[in-house]
């Protein structure tokens, strides 16, 4: 991450907005780092938009703080926030050609000509479309309009940068190549930026943090891995990734299920009730080895699923919860594979097995 | 090969059977367009040809471009369109406007009001202005009541009353389109342009306005024609004075019963009406006006 001396950090603070009985954002706080490119993550109507347009200055909170750096922005006129914005349907200026669009923001600012004209080229090539300019809008394709959308938003140098799925109405090939794209801009730019999906994998490749919303409130903010390895509850660790919850209980050292001691590395939540967290690609199918630090469950197969590159094998504990295990598929291993009926040992490595605070928490 | 060729010439058949079936099902429209347009202009062309002698002749023509009073009129028509237009955009662009702005159940009761108008017959409001604005009209009593002022001011049988009229009748054609670029401009532009920097006037300017142009320049285009051929309003508000070419055409009829300078005129009318939405199409696609493009 390289900080631009000129970016700036933002500061939110116990910002609420309701809409009648909705509460779109409950009392969130966030401390966005300068420089950082930050990605609000949740499910739809969870208060992303509500929470960027709160940042634009398009939607007036209830209460609430909002600073850029040192200064109170919270009642600033949209049109003198100076943040740049990319808004998930380009909202491209139709009446006016690529670079009448990327040169907007200029000519309101006065640049004058030469200069303008120099600026236009000079962020068209950044997103790799110079000798666009004279293109009307109706003739980009969905990549080429985000592109323009983009070159837009960065061209009068912004030092705080918002985006709202910007690239949702892309198809994936592009959408995977927009996103290491975006990600080099952000490194060569430098400034603040706060990007929303709902996209868990767009979220992990390209934050360096992500927020998790959920109800209009930050259910965790961490960085991907962390955020992936050590869900703090239930809603991040089913959101992000896929995952099978054991009811744990307190006891000995750490936790136990049944009657059996659980081995863990991580620290145990302060909370009443407890989940052991299994991700599928973590756990594994074990043959008769016992290896060592390895949490072992018996259970019985009740599904097994091919999906080309992997398995998907569900499994029944006795005390009836179910564990989902995925494994590569190597010449000949799918046959050795135990079907529905058969009995399997599963094994979690005592590094990968993580408890986490159950919902009430 | 045998199979495809099969086919083909089967499915060449279905085609055409199916164009056959598509004309003989819009060939009651394409008659009636036959019987009340194309054959009533045909004959008006035809007549505006023939001279009092009852034989071919230029001499309607004639007459339009010798006596002063024929250019006259088509000076006061364009006059009286032009000027009813540029009133119909002052007034109506800033409330199209406003209602473009109102959540769309609120905007839908102006609507509603907008056309309410056209409830009541053209003459019925034409007459109700003149019961209004008229020497003893509840206009000058009560402004004279008031102290507003002290003589009763001409407000009907001049130019002030044929425009007042007209504009009232012909807000609604102008509102309309226009109303309905405005709804169809996304707000996320004016979002854009406000978080690009531009102040709420010059987000208007910049982006709303000229996105609002088609249906602006549709609305004055549909007033403006429909000026040109107006006839009960000018002939009851303007008491005489203001006379249009509509006007000329009745009087050439039932006063002079000359059947061939009332023909000529309409020509002449009709070929400029087509003129001018000839020139205007080449400016906006013409079915942006049906309300067909966008
Ligand atoms: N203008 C509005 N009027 C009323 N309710 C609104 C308005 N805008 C948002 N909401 C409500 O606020 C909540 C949050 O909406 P928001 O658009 O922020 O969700 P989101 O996280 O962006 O979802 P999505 O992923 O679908 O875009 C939703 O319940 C939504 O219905
Ligand atoms: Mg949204």
């Amino acid at each position: 991450m390289t900080t631009k001396p000129d970016a700036l950090p933002i500061t939110v603070r116990g910002v609420t907005k309701t809409y009648g009985r909705v509460r779109a954002l409950d009392d969130v706080s966030l401390d966005v780092k300068s420089g950082e490119f930050l990605t609000l993550l949740g499910p739809s109507g969870s208060g992303k938009t509500t929470l960027l347009m709160v940042l634009a200055g398009f939607t007036r909170p209830d209460k609430g703080s909002l600073k850029f750096g040192e200064h109170e922005m919270i009642r600033t006129a949209p049109h003198l926030r100076g943040v740049g914005m990319v808004f998930q349907n380009y909202a491209l200026f139709p009446h006016m050609t690529v670079a009448g669009n990327v040169g907007y923001p200029l000519r309101l600012r006065g640049t004058p000509k030469a200069e303008m004209a120099e600026r236009i080229e000079r962020a068209l090539d950044l997103v790799q479309l110079g000798g666009y300019g004279k293109r009307g809008i109706e003739q980009l394709s969905g990549g080429q309009k985000q592109r323009v959308a983009l070159a837009r938003s960065i061209v009068f140098e912004p030092r705080i940068l918002l985006m709202d799925e910007p690239l949702s109405a892309l198809d994936k090939k592009l959408r995977d190549r927009m996103q290491i794209e975006l990600r080099h801009l952000h490194e060569q730019l430098g400034m603040t930026t706060v990007y929303v999906t709902h996209d868990q994998r767009e979220a992990l490749t390209m934050s360096d943090r992500i927020a998790v919303v959920n109800h209009g409130r930050i259910m965790q903010l961490a960085e991907p891995q962390q955020l992936y390895d050590r869900p703090e509850n239930k809603f991040v660790a089913d959101f992000i990734g896929d995952s099978s919850f054991l009811p744990v209980m307190r006891g000995g050292a750490g936790v136990t299920f049944g009657d059996m001691a659980i081995r863990m590395d991580g620290a145990v939540p302060d909370a009443d009730s407890l989940l052991l967290m299994i991700r599928p690609e973590r756990a594994r199918l074990l043959n008769g080895e016992t290896p060592e630090d390895t949490n072992v469950f018996e259970a019985t197969v009740t599904e097994l699923v091919y999906q080309g590159e992997s398995y998907l094998l569900y499994a029944r504990l006795k005390d009836g919860s179910e564990i989902a295990v995925r494994g590569a598929i190597r010449e000949g291993t799918y046959q050795n594979l135990p079907r529905a009926g058969d009995t399997a040992r599963l094994g979690l490595h005592r590094a990968d097995t993580v408890v986490i605070a159950g919902e009430d928490a | 090969m045998a199979a495809a060729d099969m086919n083909a010439a089967g499915l060449r058949r279905d085609e055409r059977a199916e164009r056959w079936r598509l004309f003989g099902l819009s060939s009651p429209a394409l008659l009636l367009v036959l019987v009340i347009l194309v054959i009533p202009v045909g004959w008006l062309f035809y007549v505006s040809f023939i001279g009092a002698d009852g034989t071919f002749s230029l001499e309607n023509y004639e007459r339009m471009i010798k006596r002063k009073s024929y250019s006259r009129i088509f000076i006061t028509t364009f006059q009286v369109s032009l000027l009813t237009t540029g009133l119909c955009i002052l007034i109506g662009y800033p409330l199209a406007y406003f209602m473009s702005q109102l959540p769309v159940k609120w905007a839908n009761l102006c609507l509603i009001t907008v056309l309410l108008p056209f409830w009541t017959s053209l003459l019925v409001r034409t007459y109700a202005w003149l019961v209004l604005l008229q020497k003893q009209g509840l206009v000058n009593q009560w402004a004279i009541s008031m102290g507003l002022w002290d003589e009763p001011l001409k407000f009907v049988h001049n130019m002030t009353g044929t425009l007042i009229g007209m504009v009232h009748i012909m807000l609604p054609f102008l509102i309309l389109p226009v109303y309905g670029a405005m709804r169809a401009i996304d707000g996320d532009y004016l979002k854009a342009a406000s978080n690009l920097g531009a102040s709420p006037r010059r987000a208007f300017w910049t982006v709303f306005f000229p996105l609002s142009t088609p249906g602006l320049f549709a609305g004055s285009l549909m007033v403006f024609v429909l000026c040109l051929g107006f006839f009960v309003t000018p002939a009851v508000l303007g008491g005489g004075r203001v006379i249009m070419v509509s006007m000329k055409i009745v009087s050439n009829i039932e006063l002079f019963v000359n059947w061939g300078a009332a023909s000529a005129l309409g020509v002449v009318l009709l070929l400029m009406t087509a003129v001018i939405l000839w020139i205007a199409s080449r400016f906006l696609k013409l079915e942006q006006m049906t309300g067909g493009g966008h």
